[in-house]
């Protein structure tokens, strides 16, 4: 009867916390939506009136325009190279088992265990003295270390999976590899690719501390673009920088809502856990 | 999951060369820019080989960053863990709200730290919605101040970190055999006991995980430092300290030593988080499945 009721204590404070929580972070982003659409908002609960001329305020000013161009070439770049060098390395390390496999998995898994800053400052370092750093390419490079091996780390269950007998009744057809890759693996592999590549394109919208550390001013994504907004404010209306911070969240936002039509979160971090362990 | 399969076949095995551009990719991007920043530390602009550090160990606005870094990133980690444990054991059954919660729960990985740190600016500041209801209600009289100090970070890095947390662990928890615990509750354990019991044995393991990517985030902390802490005074944490010898000061050397140092001091606690797995080990997570 006790414990009973101790349960039921427990668990009502633990819904209390997290709607709490959730109730906090809704309120933080309708404030900054508010924010983004009131025409003057000045210490009163709602604004006076509401405008739309921020958003146009903020395409102008911060040239978005310009900015989501170079956001959408480096997300495509940074996912379709990681796709085309990862997918068939996280084949190869499904299939094959080899010698210095687990000094190659340690490689894999190395740029997710440290902080980005930590390797970001020597990269960008070395980008500069290479006339990388500042240029798009330097961005995509970057953005690419941790964006690697989180392919082959969701694409490697994956393909384990996948029965090698499907492989092996191809090559008794004579299929090339090339062949098996294009006309068996691709399509069998797609739902695998599609998340991997959505997961991929979620975090590096979100990247900031690697694209901050090698972008140039004509080479910032849109991440860091907001951040020297929200860094040089009061020069500029704090509305303007709210609704270029919308913008972006209804961007990522679009993206993991399309995400998680493909994936399920709590098996894809599982799979991850299992793969190291070779399970 | 198929084993992986053992085709030892004569001579080289031409699979094996689809690792090889993955491979050089992260040798040449991860592995060689990681060693040219350990040479580069130890080349420094002027002294000895050791010079960087010494300064860094000597300098009022350097050697501090390290505790301030670990004054917030240990309470974020550890308060983000502890939420998630309760929070995620609550959501261990299949229900309707699962899905529900973790997708509500997922949104806010998306907004990154650059957008919180603007919404707190917003919605926490002295004038924002907190503080004026607050006031309107007469809870607390004067400003709150939650930005620009040790409580905005502190509270981003929650809002941030919390969400990753909880996914990680809830996998961990969906993972363990639920037939383990029907099998300790016909034996007369009630639901706290289950978890006693049964489930944090089991997942020791995944905690200590979740702890340690958990902290990387939190250690690496650089935006909302910058833009909701006090950056040049209690939250002037060791990565603004990399960023500013680098491209403020241009001394890429001091700024390589800094952020050796950072993963050091990282790899440290990770390496003790991981050993005090060891300790409680009692068996694999995934222990009593089929």
């Amino acid at each position: 009867m006790n414990t009973n009721l101790l349960a039921r204590a427990a668990r009502g404070l633990i819904w209390g916390v997290m709607t709490l929580f959730l109730a906090n972070i809704f309120l933080m982003i309708a404030a900054v939506t508010t924010s983004s659409i009131a025409r003057r908002w000045l210490g009163t609960f709602l604004p006076d009136g509401y405008t739309f001329q921020w958003y146009l305020d903020a395409w102008k000013e911060f040239q978005l325009g310009a900015v989501l161009w170079v956001t959408a070439e480096v997300v495509v770049a940074v996912v379709g190279l990681s796709l085309l060098i990862g997918v068939p390395a996280a084949y190869a390390l499904a299939r094959r088992d080899f010698i210095g496999k687990r000094w190659l998995m340690l490689l894999f898994l190395l740029p997710l265990m440290v902080p980005p800053i930590t390797y970001g400052i020597p990269l960008a370092t070395v980008f500069y003295k290479l006339h990388l750093g500042g240029t798009i390419y330097g961005v995509i490079l970057s953005n690419m270390v941790p964006a690697l091996p989180f392919v082959i780390l969701v694409m490697t269950p994956f393909i384990e999976q996948i029965d090698p007998n499907l492989e092996s009744a191809a090559r008794v057809f004579g299929a090339s590899t090339r062949k098996m890759f294009w006309h068996v693996l691709t399509p069998l592999l797609a739902p695998g690719i599609l998340a991997a590549a959505l997961l991929v394109l979620v975090r590096t919208i979100a990247m900031f501390e690697l694209t901050f550390l090698t972008a140039g001013p004509d080479s910032q994504t849109l991440v860091v673009a907001l951040y020297y907004a929200v860094f040089a404010a009061g020069v500029r209306a704090p509305q303007s920088i709210d609704a270029m911070a919308m913008v972006y969240m209804v961007i990522t936002l679009i993206w993991l809502l399309i995400a998680l039509q493909f994936v399920n979160p709590t098996q894809l971090v599982s799979r991850v856990k299992e793969q190291p362990q070779g399970a | 999951m198929a084993a992986p399969l053992h085709t030892r076949a004569a001579g080289l095995d031409r699979t094996l060369f689809l690792v090889v551009p993955a491979a050089l990719f992260m040798l040449l991007v991860f592995v060689y820019p990681f060693l040219y920043g350990l040479m580069l530390s130890f080349t420094p602009t002027e002294g000895g080989a050791l010079a960087n550090y010494i300064k860094f160990f000597t300098t009022d606005n350097l050697w501090p960053t390290i505790g301030t870094t670990l004054k917030l990133a240990m309470p974020a980690t550890l308060i983000n863990v502890g939420l998630a444990i309760p929070i995620a054991y609550q959501m261990r059954r299949k229900s309707p709200y699962q899905k529900w919660v973790t997708t509500i729960l997922v949104v806010p990985i998306t907004l990154g730290t650059v957008l919180i740190a603007e919404g707190m600016l917003t919605y926490f500041g002295p004038r924002g919605w907190l503080s004026q209801t607050l006031q309107f209600f007469h809870l607390y009289e004067g400003p709150i101040r939650l930005t620009h100090n040790y409580w905005g970070v502190l509270i981003s890095l929650i809002i941030s970190g919390f969400p990753f947390v909880f996914l990680l662990i809830l996998s961990y928890i969906t993972g363990i055999d639920p037939v383990l615990a029907r099998a300790a509750a016909t034996l007369g354990a009630d639901p706290w006991q289950q978890f006693k019991q049964i489930y944090w044995p089991l997942l020791i393991p995944g905690i200590a995980m979740a702890f340690c990517l958990a902290f990387v985030q939190a250690f690496s902390v650089f935006p909302s430092a910058v833009l909701l802490g006090a950056p040049q005074g209690p939250t002037r944490v060791i990565s603004i300290a990399a960023y500013e010898a680098a491209f403020e000061q241009y001394d890429y050397s001091l700024a390589s030593a800094i952020a050796m140092l950072m993963g050091f001091v990282q790899l440290i606690i990770v390496a003790f988080v991981l050993g005090m797995r060891r300790v409680f080990y009692r068996g694999p997570v995934t222990g009593g499945k089929g």
